[in-house]
């Protein structure tokens, strides 16, 4: 359904007077979805998750310029069918409600999302209802403000906004942190039954507990990059290929506790070889040389020259 | 010592209480970890416990003297969103200052980079910026720390990072700790020992 691969993003600023620099924040990154399954992508804050979302609805700010390439259903993702699927078959479950109007009754936002993508008013305010009803929530909690909500409540309207659009491929971004388990494991099972009707689901969240718990498949991004797909099961079951991956799993504080030290390279320095090689164990000279291209290692994807099938 | 002894609190007068009734000792050195579903106030408790709310009923005390009212507080409490804590119109470097110069050894162990210190609190990411609301209280006049879901946003890695810099300073430093979070399987790696808040008065030890 949609598959992106080598998607660079550089900013272009203005360093000094009228002098331009070019910062280059993503650096080939790749991700598919299927329809029908559940892709999560973790990584540090910093590694380019909400970039790819802002990427994938066509929001990025106007000195961004975007390399590689994004296939949706088929075709080529530019910037204008980004403009036009947005809302209608691409929709964002955002991060909290200070992405609603404070001023707006949540039923009527809703509502005004499903005529936005579409429907006349009778049918968006049945499909506004209909969703309502599916969530749980009580009649009267539509005509409540944003405000009066719990955190439960308001993570219910929030995916209710991109159920009512009919959407074939929902981005959840960070729709956990903070909340109380029994919040988060609720939040989790509405993505999980958007995947079973058959749409892509992407999660980010830097949280892989909870990715674990509903994913298929898990992305890792590092420092702008892809360094490794993963299928779920392999996080428990020791058949991680990258480096990264297995310190991010040894970090849990179920698992060892031990971080690697240091952090992910600025993007104003970035090293001409593997971008984990300042703090990877495994590292060698050629590491140094050039960046490690992807590659299928034990059915999964990894950026490391030294992973083994 | 820092106690709270029988605690009240509420944030109106015809609002429920909060707070109810609520004692906690924290020992120098000690790591307590507190854990309750929201809604049972735990941030509160930690607020009174530092001296940014005042019970209503009950008091909070160090070495068996009240908080002080003025200079450096011994408690310090850290919160989830940095953003909130700092200053935003400020540099790094002078956020550093505000409290007590930090020592280099801290800002070295929490991985804050020098370039860093040049730059706005919104030029730096969630997880960079707790790094440095952090590396504030880490001097000798902090005594007690209360951590409000520190490291809730942040990745793992990161998390076990911060969490190696801050434990290894109360240790040496003998600092009491209260690490507040909904996360038991963090708690019990840092903790000496747990409550978990339950309704009413009593709190039962994990």
């Amino acid at each position: 359904m949609l598959s992106i691969s080598n998607l660079g993003i550089t900013f272009t600023q203005y360093d000094q007077g009228l002098r331009r620099k070019q910062l280059t924040v993503i650096t080939d990154l790749d991700l598919d979805v299927q329809a029908g399954e559940v892709v999560a992508v973790v990584g540090a804050s910093g590694s380019g998750k909400s970039l790819l979302a802002h990427a994938l609805l066509g929001i990025l700010p106007e000195n961004a310029a975007i390399s590689g390439t994004m296939n949706f259903q088929g075709e080529t993702l530019t910037l204008e069918r980004c403009r036009s699927l947005r809302g209608r078959t691409i929709a964002l479950i955002p991060q909290s409600i200070g992405y609603l109007d404070p001023l707006m009754r949540v039923g009527s936002q809703v509502q005004r999302v499903a005529q936005l993508a579409g429907c006349s008013k009778a049918e968006a305010k049945a499909s506004a209802n209909r969703t309502f009803a599916r969530y749980d929530l009580p009649e009267d909690v539509g005509d409540r403000y944003p405000f009066q909500l719990s955190g439960g409540m308001a993570r219910r309207v929030l995916v209710s906004t991109a159920v009512v659009t009919q959407a074939q491929l929902v981005i959840a971004d960070e729709p956990t942190p903070g909340l109380h388990p029994d919040v988060v494991k609720e939040t989790l099972s509405h993505l999980r039954e958007l995947a079973t009707e058959g749409r892509g689901v992407i999660l980010i969240t830097h949280d892989i507990e909870a990715a674990l718990q509903i994913a298929d498949r898990v992305a890792v991004f590092y420092a702008g990059t892809t360094v490794e797909i993963a299928a779920a099961q392999d996080f428990s079951s020791d058949n991680l290929r990258h480096p990264y991956t297995q310190a991010l799993w040894r970090s849990l504080p179920q698992n060892e506790f031990v971080p690697v030290p240091g952090n992910q390279p600025s993007p104003e320095q970035l090293p001409t070889g593997c971008l984990f090689s300042d703090r990877c164990s495994w590292v060698s000279e050629i590491c140094n040389a050039e960046r490690p291209q992807l590659r299928k290692v034990r059915e999964g994807w990894v950026r490391c020259v030294h992973a083994e099938g | 010592m820092l106690k709270g002894n029988n605690l009240w609190f509420r944030y109106g007068n015809r609002q429920p209480w909060v707070v109810e009734d609520r004692s906690l000792v924290v020992a120098p050195g000690e790591v307590l970890g507190l854990i309750a579903p929201s809604g049972y106030g735990k941030t509160t408790l930690g607020k009174l416990l530092a001296g940014y709310l005042l019970p209503a009923k009950g008091t909070v005390t160090i070495e068996g003297r009240s908080l002080p009212k003025k200079g450096y507080c011994p408690v310090q409490l850290v919160f989830q969103n940095p953003e909130l804590s700092v200053n935003s119109r400020w540099r790094v470097r002078q956020l550093l200052q505000e409290g007590c110069p930090p020592d280099p050894a801290y800002l070295e162990a929490l991985g804050i980079h020098p370039g860093w210190l040049s730059r706005y609190p919104h030029e730096l990411s969630g997880g960079e910026l707790q790094r440095i609301a952090i590396a504030r209280i880490l001097n000798p006049s902090t005594q007690y720390l209360i951590a409000d879901e520190m490291t809730a946003m942040l990745d793992a890695n990161t998390q076990a990072l911060i969490w190696q810099a801050v434990l290894s300073f109360t240790a040496k430093q003998q600092v009491g700790l209260v690490a507040i979070s909904h996360d038991a399987s963090l708690l019990q790696k840092l903790c000496d020992r747990t409550l978990m808040l339950a309704d009413g008065p009593s709190s039962t030890a994990l």
